[in-house]
């Protein structure tokens, strides 16, 4: 399943990577492969913006807005409650 | 201290289990982080880290009979693994101060711990690594790999690492939407059914045992179509935002309901409603679903919602207008 193309906010510096293979290793979406030492990207519509990738680059060559796609937590945030998802009382039913 | 778990979970966890997936005290089902043993682990054992929800921590003790583990429960405020490492309760510092204040140097003697996949959102390894001395091992997404996972050396097939939204884990999360969202709905019904009694001429009590009735039923009816039937056949609806994925279901809920119901003038009022409501509830799954981002949600949310309030104001604008014409 694929959600909205050309909409994440995903971008890697390949200047910086190192190919080191995390996050081929913790993205969830198998969004990057790593060849030759360096990690290209070779999903990019499969990203979900959990921000795993970018947290777990030792040299911060990944960067994007991370954060929950879940409208009943942007609908909260919106009216001042809890901010976006996860909040204390909705989202997040898994 | 090092409290002992089993591998085989009692008729009480089950229990446990579906009441949360209900919403009953979802928020406070939660274990006390710490320290667990399974099995009979010695200081070679591997360590698996888990949440304090105690969903997340019944899912990985169940898929751990016959090893012999240490389990390491963060403290996530009872939110589950990936939730929680999306908000930063399972993150680095937790990790790096309970990895210390169990004394974890002092009970095994290797240097590693193994996190679920999910975690990575909230854990920085190379962080956890400098500030600690414990090396980050990703472990697969899902606790029911765990064990082949252990047995090939800690090492994961490229299908432990993807996330999956089968039949089932969709289905799993529909009950919370249904319970967190019912009130509104209701609310709604009652007011659909509050404008079925205007007339022409005056307010007829008589209308709302028949119109009122059948306009609730079609707002609950589309409530729970939109809740159950989006999720149940995701993969197969046509369109990639989830409001436009509504719009079959929609549609066919309609075809039924007012072939069930007797509604003559009432059909074209209808379809507004429905839609409006399958289309928000469909939305609304974005947040239970693994593969939905926020910058996607927000750019659907834009040009959804407007549309989904118009309907809903067209439908009840012609609900009142079919009454009044039904009447003459």
């Amino acid at each position: 399943m694929k959600y909205l193309s050309n909409v994440t906010t995903l971008a890697l510096d390949k200047e910086k990577c190192i190919g080191c293979g995390m996050c081929e290793i913790v993205c969830p979406h198998a969004v990057f492969s790593v060849v030759d030492g360096k990690a290209f990207i070779t999903d990019r519509d499969a990203c979900m913006e959990c921000g795993a990738c970018a947290r777990n680059c030792p040299v911060e060559a990944i960067t994007l807005d991370s954060g929950v796609g879940c409208a009943t937590g942007l609908i909260n945030g919106m009216f001042g409650g809890g901010g976006a998802c996860c909040g204390e009382k909705t989202c997040c039913s898994k | 201290m090092v409290t002992r778990v089993n591998a085989q979970l009692e008729w009480r966890d089950v229990l446990g289990a579906v009441k949360v997936r209900l919403n009953i005290g979802r928020m406070a089902y939660a274990v006390e982080p710490g320290l667990y043993a399974v099995g009979n682990p010695e200081e070679t054992s591997p360590v698996l880290v888990s949440a304090n929800y105690k969903l997340s921590f019944d899912y990985l003790r169940r898929e751990l009979g016959g090893l012999d583990v240490w389990i390491l429960v963060l403290d996530t405020k009872g939110v589950n693994v990936w939730c929680a490492a999306g908000k930063g309760t399972f993150g680095t510092d937790e990790l790096v101060s309970r990895i210390k204040a169990v004394g974890l140097e002092k009970i095994v003697s290797h240097r590693k711990v193994i996190l679920p996949q999910l975690s990575a959102p909230g854990i920085a390894a190379h962080e956890v690594k400098k500030q600690s001395g414990f090396q980050v091992v990703y472990g697969p997404v899902r606790a029911c790999d765990i064990k082949a996972f252990i047995h090939a050396g800690m090492e994961a097939t490229p299908e432990m690492r993807m996330v999956r939204f089968d039949f089932a884990d969709r289905l799993a999360v529909v009950p919370v939407e249904i319970v967190e969202w019912a009130p509104h709905v209701f609310l709604l019904g009652l007011a659909m059914l509050g404008l079925s009694g205007i007339t022409g001429v005056s307010y007829d009590l008589s209308l709302i045992w028949t119109r009122g009735f059948n306009v609730f039923m079609i707002v609950l009816g589309a409530f729970l179509g939109g809740s159950i039937l989006v999720p149940a056949l995701l993969p197969w609806l046509p369109g990639k935002a989830f409001s436009i994925k509504s719009l079959c279901v929609g549609l066919v809920l309609w075809g039924i309901l007012v072939s069930v119901l007797n509604l003559a003038l009432d059909v074209w009022a209808m379809l507004p409603v429905i839609l409006s409501i399958t289309s928000f509830m469909a939305m609304n799954f974005t947040g239970c679903t693994t593969f939905t981002s926020q910058s996607g949600v927000k750019r659907e949310m834009r040009y959804a919602i407007p549309v989904q309030i118009l309907l809903l104001i067209t439908g009840m604008i012609l609900w009142v207008i079919a009454g009044i014409g039904g009447s003459l």
